[in-house]
């Protein structure tokens, strides 16, 4: 017998089939009739013409103004946004819009009405693969963008292998690396997954995140060597300066609002127009606390112990390239934290409360006003005990054990 | 998470000594050795304190795991089937358990089935890390999961038993 749940449940599904039916028979007809009229034909050569038939003149006037040199440069640059939801939809979005030259977007999971709070994918693209969806709206946005896409997990074994050797060989000219990766993902793994194959291959990336509780977020320039990798201390958090004992998490991981998604979106493309289009200054890290509507900024240099070995050879790489440099006076970027000004009575609250678990805290690191570590790493081993014994026994023999159990 | 209960259970579950993941093909095997060992143990200690309640296996090179784990709730036994990838990054960072046909059941789950791990649970990973294996995600990570979220999907009625208690249908 099937229960209420199960029948409301199988009920959500054929009206999902339905709406999906329903879309691909509009978007045949659609095309049929007026293919013509709807998709812009590609465009070859930005212009800086003011017609309203330009999608860039907007865009080209930048250059008229004086804020960037060469705007146009845009087309040649190829990124790579990893996770493909709240934040990584509306970042690809906009540099379509800019137009940029390639995206590659990455993401495993299918749309889900669910995830109707978030701004970009529409109800009846529920069912769909998020990268399948994202490059039909987005292609249609800007046809000059060249789309890859790639619907796994980055994390798992084999999947892995293929994004290094994507991002390695996927640039606009087909075997050159892609220009930038971003980090849109909302799990720990993933992060480290990143950072793991941007530490092998010396590639550059922008890090982002939006707390769970949608309140702060932050956007991180890592460049391997030069600053903090994502594992050279434990994760930065922006504190949003709220009580824990009146946070209840109970009966939910996560919240989210479109709002803190689309201004941690924004703040991303902004420092990505920035680095790769060389206008004003790059931040290395800049969070939003979106309680106090307060903005820390810092950066960060990286952590000689690292736990990641490819981090302490790209340090050391890094040593040798500025010991080669010729010392002409360089206005050394001061690699030391900015302390901001506390101005706005935040506190630095620490988001990790329980008593024990803070008596076996490490030491934290010197940051600025409002950002501080999900949690410590004690410099002695926490938990003493016994360790799994030498053994002569072969792994089919204890994998044959473990089944007879 | 931190009750004396939890600590127990986790001071009887051999640590491991291999810091390797499934990319170190060299060290792979040994450290797989080890999580095997550890879960031996794991599942030997709970059976010999009455609270057998998961099985494990992998497939041959460790990567992918899946398994069973079942739940008493007023004497009856709530069985589940759960899976999970080996990430990369492992040991650094902790495997996602999933427990599939619980999806869309509650809100302390990611997509996919992915359970919501405490507050508690990342911080004592990374403290631990690698010396802390499959064993101790297990009765770190699920157990206190399943504690806190069976019992209120059965009062909901999100969960129903399928078929009677199994002494019955002996
Ligand atoms: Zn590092």
């Amino acid at each position: 017998m099937a229960t209420v749940e199960e029948l409301k449940l199988r009920v959500r599904e054929l009206e999902n089939e339905l709406i999906k039916c329903k879309q691909q028979q509009h978007n045949c007809a659609v095309e049929d009739a007026h293919s013509q009229a709807l998709y812009r034909p590609k465009i070859d050569k930005m212009s800086a013409e003011v017609v309203d038939s330009n999608p860039y003149s907007r865009l080209m006037a930048l250059k008229r103004m004086g804020i960037v040199d060469d705007y146009e440069k845009i087309r040649t640059f190829t990124v790579a946004v990893v996770g493909v939801g709240g934040v990584g939809s509306v970042t690809a979005e906009m540099l379509t819009r800019c137009g940029i030259g390639k995206l590659l977007l990455f993401d495993y999971d299918k749309v889900e009405l669910a995830n109707m709070n978030r701004l970009f994918f529409q109800p009846h693209q529920a069912g769909l693969s998020k990268v399948e969806a994202a490059e039909h709206t987005l292609r249609n946005i800007n046809p000059d963008v060249s789309f890859e896409t790639h619907n796994y997990n980055i994390t798992t074994m084999d999947n892995f292998t293929h994004f290094m050797d994507r991002i390695s060989h996927g640039g606009l000219e087909e075997g050159k690396p892609v220009d930038l990766i971003l980090s849109c993902v909302d799990n720990f793994e993933a992060r480290m997954a990143i950072n793991t194959a941007c530490n092998e291959l010396g590639q550059i990336w922008m890090e982002s995140g939006v707390s769970e509780n949608a309140v702060s977020g932050h956007i991180q320039l890592i460049i391997p060597g030069e600053t903090a990798c994502f594992a050279c201390a434990p994760p930065l958090v922006v504190a949003a300066n709220i009580d824990e004992k009146t946070l209840k998490k109970d009966g939910v991981c996560a919240a989210s609002l479109p709002t803190t998604m689309g201004v941690v979106a924004g703040i991303l493309v902004q420092n990505v127009l920035k680095y790769l289009l060389k206008f004003g200054s790059v931040s290395y890290y800049l969070g939003y606390n979106a309680m106090q509507d307060f903005f820390p900024t810092m950066t960060m240099k990286p952590n000689p112990q690292c736990n990641d070995r490819y981090c302490r050879v790209q340090q050391e790489e890094y040593k040798k390239k500025e010991a080669e440099q010729p010392k002409v006076e360089v206005v050394q970027e001061e690699e030391e934290i900015v302390h901001e000004n506390n101005e706005w009575g935040i506190e630095l609250v620490s988001e990790v409360t329980d008593k024990e678990l803070e008596a076996a805290s490490g030491t934290v690191p010197d940051l600025p006003e409002g950002i501080t570590v999900a949690y410590t790493i004690p410099a002695e081993d926490p938990v003493g005990g016994e360790i799994v014994e030498e053994t002569e026994r072969s792994l089919e023999d204890l994998m044959a054990q473990m089944k007879k159990m | 998470m931190a009750d004396e209960s939890a600590r127990r259970a986790v001071s009887q579950i051999p640590l491991l000594k291999t810091h390797a993941g499934p990319r170190d093909r060299a060290l792979w095997p040994q450290r797989l050795k080890e999580e095997y060992q550890s879960l031996i143990r794991s599942v030997e200690q709970n059976k010999h304190e009455d609270n057998d309640w998961f099985r494990l296996e992998s497939n041959p090179d460790g990567t992918r795991w899946t398994g069973t784990c079942w739940f008493i709730h007023e004497l009856l036994r709530y069985e589940f089937r759960l899976e999970f990838d080996i990430p990369v990054t492992y040991p650094d960072t902790a495997p996602e358990v999933a427990v599939p046909e619980l999806d869309g059941k509650t809100a302390k789950m990611y997509r996919g089935g992915r359970i919501c791990l405490t507050d508690h649970f990342k911080p004592l990973w990374a403290r631990n890390a690698p010396r802390f294996g499959l064993a101790h995600l297990m009765a770190l990570g699920l157990a206190p999961w399943l504690a806190v979220e069976i019992p209120d999907l059965i009062s909901k009625g999100h969960v129903v038993h399928r078929e009677r208690p199994r002494e019955e249908a002996q």
